[in-house]
């Protein structure tokens, strides 16, 4: 048993799969971008605000001169209308000049580096008593001392805020992202429904109805491919119907002309007494009919086989001038007496198979050119090289056969006389065998006339 | 010469006895497998004809039983399956040589005459005369009533086959694959001709007439035509 494979994903899955992925995606993306820019604004409305708490202390500190004792009073009223925000001042040596509140920046401040441009680049995140603090540490000239400020802004409300925000911000993501999905969902359910037509078009398909095609241009785009090759299948099971039905007729009719003689010959023969000579005459008679019998029943076995890949082909270089020389001397005297001669050329063509097998085709070639070539004319077989194949080309002169005839000329008891002469050259399965041993040796036959030429034209593969 | 022909089909039976007997043959006749290997088993025979497809014991075992029991007798066997397995597993449990039905009469006299040769130590002959007409097989050489005839390569195959053969009626395949290496039906009118040419250059001009033509068998050398030619 053949390993089973598992079935492919549905078609609606494997859609849905993607729509969500890429819905998925992008709604992260979003709004991973709507929270940053909220933060961002925060950030740097928190350093505005800073920055101007830090201005107004430095003006305090400028106007207060020297005189240090008066600081505290005035810097605590440099804080007023600013809520929530703490700062500090340290004189020029370190000392803690002014504290604003009970808040001690100097565990997270120490070796910071003060800035002396108070921008978004320049604040820091503190976390003391699990609050969370936004602040600078503020270098500032004033009357040729550098003292440092520290001002820091309660973050709690806009974390807050954030958090609030994030949480609705899912939950309108979330049902954006499901709308979206169930709009994909019937929007795949309504894109299949050409498939699921065509599907009914196919099954009202039946055997006696090979003739249905499938309406190319009644489908969308994408299935115009599927419904085409599907007309196609169809047309190929149609051909090959009528061929089987056609080949059935032809056996029927080739088996039941042979008995039909037999059998009246015989009983005719039985109706009276007659002379041994008489006796002899018939039995020769119906033997006639029995070796044609016989040796159709042989050539359609074989066909069979053959065309099954049920005949092993053995595989020798063969040299085809050779064979054909070879099988001139079977024709020589045949031919003769028809005042017809055989020509090849000399090149030195070579195929690789079953030497049989080719002999037998070749064999049927050159009988079916002498039995259709004129009198006194020559039948000449040309070879020669076409890249990886051995070219051969049977000519003979005689009456062209007709474009009708040619397309069919390879099928099996197929005559271009519809009257369907029997006739010595067999049952009309030459050119089929010609056809199935050229084909099964992986090469091509075809047939040209004109002009009183008709030209048998096989293409072997060199290896 | 005794045969020994195991074949179940009524018909086939008979008319391969009736046949072979008439050609001159001592025929044993059995219509099964069991009966065929007794006989094949405890008589001698100089040739054996063998069905293959048999209801009880099949030919194979026929044909092992014999070769295992070191009885070289040789086995013609018949099949009605023409397949290159059969040919091959009969060929390898030692037969001789194989017939696909449909078989013609003729076919099966040619082929038993010719494995009954076989067997027989032949006197290797450089010279072949039937009547008036020798060949000679060194030179390539065919003299009638003492007058030098000349044959083409093929046409001295022919006539060289048809006098070794002498007296045997050869069907027209047999001539085809001995004289032209071709093994397969093909157009039979061929060799007609080509009989009726070796023929005007043997016979024509000479009495008696040796190359006859047997209807619907075949062709044979023979100074008496014995059947209605």
């Amino acid at each position: 048993m053949a390993h089973k494979q598992p079935r492919p994903l549905s078609l609606s899955l494997r859609v849905m799969l993607f729509v969500m992925l890429a819905i998925g995606l992008s709604l992260l993306l979003m709004s991973r971008l709507v929270l940053s820019t909220v933060e961002r604004h925060f950030v740097e409305q928190d350093a505005d605000e800073l920055r101007v708490m830090v201005e107004s202390i430095e003006h305090t500190l400028m106007g207060a001169g020297d005189d240090f004792s008066t600081l505290p009073p005035i810097l605590s009223s440099a804080g007023s209308g600013h809520h929530g925000v703490f700062y500090e001042v340290r004189n020029p040596i370190g000392e803690l000049l002014f504290r604003s509140s009970a808040l001690d920046f100097s565990s997270v401040t120490n070796g910071l580096t003060p800035d002396s441009v108070i921008d978004v680049n320049a604040t820091y995140l503190w976390d003391i008593d699990n609050k969370t603090y936004r602040g600078v540490v503020a270098a500032s000239e004033i009357e040729g001392a550098e003292y440092h400020i520290v001002s820091a802004i309660d973050m709690e409300f806009h974390k807050e805020f954030l958090d609030n925000f994030r949480d609705s911000l899912w939950v309108i993501l979330l049902g954006a992202g499901g709308i979206t999905l169930f709009a994909a969902w019937v929007g795949v359910y309504q894109g299949l429904r050409p498939l699921r037509g065509v599907s009914d078009s196919v099954r009202a398909v039946q055997t006696n109805k090979l003739d249905t095609r499938l309406d190319v241009d009644a489908v969308p785009v994408e299935l115009q491919d599927l419904v085409h090759s599907f007309n196609q299948m169809i047309e190929q099971l149609e051909l090959g119907f009528s061929k089987l039905s056609h080949f059935s007729d032809d056996i029927a009719h080739e088996l039941r002309t042979p008995l039909t003689n037999m059998i009246t010959q015989t009983q005719v023969g039985l109706s009276k007494a007659r002379s041994d000579t008489d006796y002899r005459e018939l039995l020769y008679s119906v033997l006639e009919e029995q070796e044609r019998l016989t040796k159709m029943v042989n050539d359609m076995l074989w066909l069979a086989k053959t065309e099954n890949g049920l005949v092993r082909l053995s595989n020798t270089p063969i040299n085809i001038g050779d064979e054909f020389l070879s099988l001139f001397e079977y024709f020589d005297a045949f031919a003769e007496e028809r005042q017809i001669t055989l020509n090849v050329n000399t090149f030195n063509a070579v195929a690789q198979g079953d030497r049989e097998l080719l002999r037998r085709a070749f064999t049927n070639l050159i009988s079916n050119a002498i039995a259709h070539a004129s009198k006194q004319s020559a039948i000449n077989i040309t070879l020669s090289n076409e890249g990886d194949f051995s070219k051969v080309v049977v000519e003979n002169s005689g009456q062209d056969i007709a474009a009708e005839h040619r397309a069919r000329i390879f099928e099996r008891f197929y005559r271009v006389d519809p009257s369907r002469q029997r006739n010595v050259e067999g049952a009309g399965l030459g050119l089929a065998i010609v056809k199935t041993v050229i084909e099964a040796h992986g090469g091509s036959i075809a047939v040209e006339s004109a002009n009183g030429k008709t030209r048998f034209i096989a293409r072997l593969p060199k290896v | 010469m005794r045969l020994l022909v195991v074949e179940d089909e009524q018909k086939t039976g008979d008319y391969l006895r009736q046949g072979l007997s008439e050609a001159g043959f001592q025929v044993s006749l059995a219509r099964n497998g069991l009966d065929g290997h007794h006989l094949a088993m405890t008589e001698s025979f100089d040739l054996i004809i063998l069905d293959v497809m048999l209801p009880d014991v099949d030919g194979w075992r026929i044909l092992q039983s014999l070769r295992e029991a070191s009885n070289s007798t040789p086995v013609l066997f018949l099949t009605a399956r023409d397949s290159v397995d059969d040919r091959v597993k009969g060929l390898e449990l030692g037969a001789d040589d194989y017939l696909i039905k449909p078989f013609a009469f003729v076919e099966v006299l040619a082929r038993v005459r010719s494995l009954l040769r076989r067997t027989q130590t032949s006197v290797v002959n450089d010279e072949l005369q039937v009547a008036n007409l020798e060949i000679n097989l060194l030179k390539r050489r065919v003299t009638r009533a003492g007058k030098r005839i000349n044959l083409s390569h093929k046409e001295f195959c022919l006539l060289e086959l048809l006098m070794r053969r002498k007296g045997e009626v050869l069907p027209r395949s047999i001539i085809a694959s001995q004289v032209w290496d071709m093994n397969f039906d093909s157009d039979t009118n061929v060799i007609d001709v080509a009989i009726r040419r070796l023929r005007s250059k043997v016979d024509d001009e000479f009495e008696p007439k040796l190359i006859h033509t047997v209807r619907g068998m075949g062709y044979k050398l023979d100074v008496e035509p014995e059947h209605g030619a």
